[in-house]
């Protein structure tokens, strides 16, 4: 099958103030209709210098801009850990309905009723789909809703009359993960996996106390790994009386298979941005709502939503909250896109996007293991971690810029830390075997390119908008405005 | 990157299991990253240093070099109190690449006591160190 | 199958085939029965297109909200006029559908966008280096009182003014909680501004928080500030809920500010119920390595082309994981996108007369409601926001504006401030008209 890229659309487009000329404005003006209020001149200045612009010119240059970049709507975006799933658009055409988009968040209980109800309703969703007792849908991005989590971890061993001052967290973690955790004043104490890629409960037992405020545990892990023992090192990590933080980053392995609320979980946060089908926009915004146990559940941020008879309405005054997280209620925009996708699919359809999700990855995980070296040649589930072992020389990067111009974006690399020259593969469910098909011959091209040519890789990519980039000089000589 | 023996390692300095070197001279003791450091860290991008007048004890972490996507944490090799830094390296941190032991040297200490620099490793014994 | 699945039955049988498992629950064998979840999961049926639309529509139409509803709240949301070619642009699938531009070669039009956009905003708050987003004005604000209290060798506490947004200040005492840091907040005065000889007389000051125009709309004496903070070695921070301000006042940058943080919702983003919307966080140069988040940077390619990449790296979670500058991955990119189309849109004329538009029709408002017997309760200028002591009755008259004349009438204050009993606060923008704003004033006089 022929493959896609073929050669990229170039226009060329200068920074945007190149273009200004004096007197140029884009925006229709109203005519004033009140007289003008002069403010006193020791206050106000001259107006911001921004660039002066027709509203063709404006269009223009976003359009061109947007050309260079390359989206889900693009073509297959296999990056590991980050679930770039089809966006669907009727999601954009429900948040954009006008009583949504225009709601003010200010706006009394009463008059609110819309979102309330759609705020609590996907509360309830997620609450059932991740098997905990309460949702809130406040934290802003999924490192936020970790923070939120750890926030109350924190909260609730100060309640309980003693702090701790460590925290455990595997090799495989995201970066947020510790970085969450010391923003709570924790140390990370790091564990390594076993040999096989899955922790081993001796290891967290070795290192569990009394002093360790919990554990910050990825299932299925980074590796695309499901954690067996995760039950076992629950049960070792409350005896010590610590938490379990699930991060959900890789839920979408998982719905309808297990509910990490009924595994030993307290709490965990979800990435509606990755699961739940929202756009990332070119980095965000994205939403992390956090699902807790009983046991946290006092603890959630306000405000929070409750049911009275058939009235929603925000409550703040609790005892125990951690406090506010964000400014109103969360990215409100995003959830209704997250509501509208699990309504769109059902109980049944989240299933299926799981078992098609982990389908497709273990499907590239056995055509390419051939072609590429696989580290943990095991069973795997909504992604899997190949590295650049058989092709060296010829480095993950170089692969990864390779299929640039194949038409493809690269999976994730050098993530895990654990896998060195990691290249990790997420296709996810909205793929067909056709699309990965397709992908997988580009690699086993680019893999013949690494033995035969393997210049054409180190100075790859050839066809795309720039070549590789001078990031040395970038950050030796930061240019941050122009 | 390079051979083990492909390293440029003075005699006349002393060095640090992480890979500090220093070099004392009128009471006045040198540090900086050696050769190897630099070339494993590959181009540095931006060196953090502690300003001029904090004292330090021997191990303590006094600053981080910094290459496009890693950051190391460097340790001084014997307690003392910073009296210069190298301000060259604000502008041009890539002399730590270029020539580790002279332009690109990082901090100047008085030592608190001197005797510690022979507890520190001389090449040969760093040698060995790095071949494990 | 569901539309958003592509798989035949022939296609999930050959795909097995090659696995070498017999169905799909196969893929699951790794995971030991005692884990698995034996009652599935209960969710409403799914909906078709048109009856998701139908619900939707239905829930929607539950807020008041939207023509034929009259604005006159803000409180750090506000209802500005959004230009056709902004969602336009912005629903382009190549900026929405693309992750964090990690691979630049492919994301130049994020990146340059992004790189634009920090360029704009540091000419709008007239700092030296503006970050490619954060969450919301809230968070933002945060994260600039944890950097003036991590950079001070011996202070531990920062000084908030009573008159930043009031959600604002929760969330900093959310973030503090943890740690030893202590938060002091700075009364107001009775011009409705924050009382300066008050802070004067605090220490141990490593950041003054003070918001400007503040939450009751007013101006700060930011040249003041600017004396106070130098004398206590303190960070100066400046936040605001509105950023269209300073289409019209000097900006924080230009009295010296250190750290200018807030929300620019404003910028062409719809209010959609409080998010998402886009937290701006701007420094002097000095404070390049402290900032949080990500940063487009200009550099060359290999054959000396322009091109932008994510840079100062080193800063962030993914490399230096428990010692970053904060846990930030996922920021608001696309708002910050959108909020760079529309300052593109507005551009040095434009956004001067829609400012000085903002200014004319509050203060239109502001006079209309004291001939209809309000009482305007601070005299300090003012932006596009300002106090308003009503009747005891008032409050009944608003819910009844709601509900039959389609008003959203200010909001009570009571709840932020206790001693302000019978306070709203008014907001005006561009999108109110004087015919608006007449009957508003008719109408509360009835």
């Amino acid at each position: 099958m022929e493959q896609p890229g073929i050669g990229g659309l170039k226009f060329n487009e200068p920074e945007i103030w190149e273009k200004s000329r004096k007197g140029r404005c884009a925006i229709s003006l109203p005519k004033p209709d009140v007289q003008e209020s002069l403010l006193d001149t020791a206050l106000t200045a001259d107006a911001p210098d921004l660039p002066q612009l027709s509203e063709l010119d404006v269009v223009r240059h976003y359009t061109r801009l947007s050309q260079w970049n390359y989206g889900v709507d693009s073509g297959l975006y296999p990056l590991g850990s980050c679930t770039m799933k089809y966006n669907p658009k009727t999601n954009e055409v429900q948040a954009g309905r006008k009583g949504f988009a225009q709601a003010h968040p200010l706006c009394d209980d009463q008059f609110s009723q819309g979102s309330l109800e759609l705020m609590y309703a996907l509360e309830a969703f997620l609450a059932q789909i991740t098997g905990f007792d309460a949702v809130t849908v406040q934290p802003a991005a999924g490192a936020h809703g970790e923070l939120t989590g750890m926030l109350m971890i924190h909260r609730y061993h100060e309640k309980n009359g003693k702090q701790r001052s460590k925290i455990i967290i595997p090799d495989t973690a995201h970066g947020t993960n510790p970085a969450s955790a010391s923003l709570c004043g924790y140390d990370s104490v790091k564990v390594s996996s076993g040999p096989n890629g899955i922790l081993e409960p001796c290891a967290i037992e070795a290192v569990m106390d009394e002093d360790t405020a919990g554990i910050m545990i990825t299932n299925p892990n980074t590796l695309g790994l499901f954690e067996t023992h995760v039950r076992e090192i629950c049960d070792i990590v409350h005896s010590k009386g610590g938490l379990v933080y699930g991060d959900g980053a890789n839920m979408n392995a998982i719905m309808g298979i297990v509910k990490p609320g009924k595994i030993g979980m307290d709490v965990l946060h979800l990435n509606l941005h990755k699961t739940f089908s929202t756009p990332h926009g070119g980095g965000g915004p994205g939403a992390g709502p956090v699902a807790v146990n009983k046991i946290l559940e006092p603890f959630l941020p306000v405000p929070r939503i409750i049911k009275e008879s058939d009235t929603y309405k925000f409550i703040s005054d609790l005892p125990d909250t951690i406090g506010r997280m964000h400014t109103f209620y969360g990215h409100f925009g995003v959830l209704v896109r997250a509501y509208s996708y699990i309504l769109s699919m059902g109980a049944h359809g989240l299933c299926d996007v799981s078992k098609l999700a982990v389908l497709n990855a273990n499907y590239i995980k056995e055509r390419l293991k051939k072609t590429l070296n696989l580290p943990y040649d095991l069973p795997c589930m909504h992604e899997c971690v190949f590295n650049d072992e058989k092709q060296l020389p010829v480095t993950t990067l170089d692969m990864a810029k390779r299929l640039l111009d194949y038409g493809y974006h690269p999976p994730t690399i050098y993530f895990p830390l654990v896998v060195k020259g990691a290249f990790m593969v997420e296709p996810t469910e909205t793929e067909s075997k056709d699309s990965l098909d397709q992908f997988i011959e580009a690699l086993e091209t680019i893999a013949k390119e690494a033995m035969d040519t393997p210049v054409l890789l180190k100075s790859a990519p050839h066809i795309a908008k720039v070549s590789r980039l001078d990031e040395v000089t970038a950050a030796r000589k930061p240019c941050l405005k122009g | 990157m390079k051979e083990l023996s492909e390293y440029n390692l003075p005699e006349d300095i002393k060095y640090t299991k992480d890979h500090e070197w220093a070099k004392s001279a009128n009471d006045v003791v040198t540090i900086g990253i050696n050769d190897y450091a630099q070339d494993q860290l590959g181009e540095i991008v931006f060196v953090e240093l502690p300003d001029v007048g904090t004292v330090f004890s021997k191990g303590d972490e006094f600053g981080t070099v910094e290459s496009v996507k890693a950051v190391s944490e460097i340790y001084i090799p014997i307690s003392g109190e910073v009296i210069q830094i190298n301000e060259a390296l604000d502008n041009a941190p890539e002399l730590v690449n270029q020539s580790c032991y002279d332009a690109g040297w990082l901090i100047k200490i008085t030592p608190s006591d001197s005797s510690q620099m022979d507890s520190l490793l001389n090449k040969a014994a760093y040698m060995d160190m790095l071949k494990g | 199958m569901m539309r958003y699945l592509p798989h035949t039955s022939e296609d999930i049988e050959s795909m097995l085939d090659i696995i070498g498992h017999k169905t799909l629950d196969n893929l699951f064998d790794t995971i030991p029965e005692n884990l698995r979840t034996k009652d599935g999961i209960t969710l409403p049926d799914s909906l078709s297109e048109w009856d998701l639309n139908a619900h939707m529509e239905m829930l929607a139409k539950k807020n008041y909200a939207a023509n034929p509803y009259t604005c006159f709240m803000g409180a750090g949301s506000y209802d500005h006029y959004i230009p056709a070619i902004v969602p336009y642009l912005i629903s382009r699938s190549e900026f929405m559908t693309a992750y964090t531009p990690y691979q630049p070669e492919i994301s130049q039009g994020t990146l340059q966008g992004i790189y634009e956009f920090q360029t704009m905003i540091t000419h709008l708050l007239g700092m030296d280096i503006a970050t490619a987003s954060h969450y919301d004005g809230g968070t933002a604000l945060a994260e600039a009182a944890l950097i003036s209290l991590r950079n001070h060798k011996t202070a531990s506490t920062v000084a908030v003014s009573r008159l930043t947004h009031p959600h604002h200040r929760h969330i900093i005492k959310t973030y503090l909680r943890p740690t030893r840091f202590k938060i002091i907040e700075i009364p107001y005065n009775t011009d409705g501004t924050t009382d300066l000889k008050a802070l004067g007389k605090m220490d141990d000051l490593a950041g003054i928080c003070i918001q400007s125009p503040n939450f009751f709309g007013h101006i700060e004496d930011l040249e003041r500030i600017r004396h106070i903070a130098t004398a206590k070695e303190a960070m100066m921070v400046t936040s605001f809920t509105e950023a269209l301000a300073y289409g019209l006042l000097k900006s924080p940058g230009s009295f010296g500010t250190d750290i200018a943080a807030g929300e620019g919702q404003s910028l062409g983003i719809s209010q959609s119920f409080g998010g998402p919307g886009l937290g701006l966080l701007a420094g002097t140069t000095k404070q390049m390595r402290n900032l949080p988040g990500r940063l487009v940077g200009k550099t060359t390619d290999t054959k000396g082309r322009r091109g932008y990449v994510l840079t100062l790296a080193t800063r962030e979670q993914h490399i230096r994981r428990e010692k970053a500058s904060s846990n930030i991955c996922s920021n608001n990119g696309l708002c910050a996108m959108t909020a760079g189309i529309y300052l593109a849109t507005l551009g040095k004329i434009g956004i001067r007369k829609i400012a000085q538009l903002n200014h004319d029709k509050a203060a239109y408002l502001k006079a209309a409601l004291t001939r209809s017997g309000f009482t305007p309760v601070f005299d300090s200028p003012f932006f596009n926001e300002f106090v308003m002591k009503v009747p005891e009755n008032f409050r009944k008259k608003r819910t009844d504006l709601l509900k039959n004349k389609h008003m959203l009438a200010g909001i009570a204050l009571e709840p932020f401030y206790p001693e302000l009993e019978n306070h709203y606060l008014f907001c005006a923008t561009e999108t109110v008209s004087k015919e608006h704003m007449d009957r508003l004033a008719m109408e509360v006089q009835k």
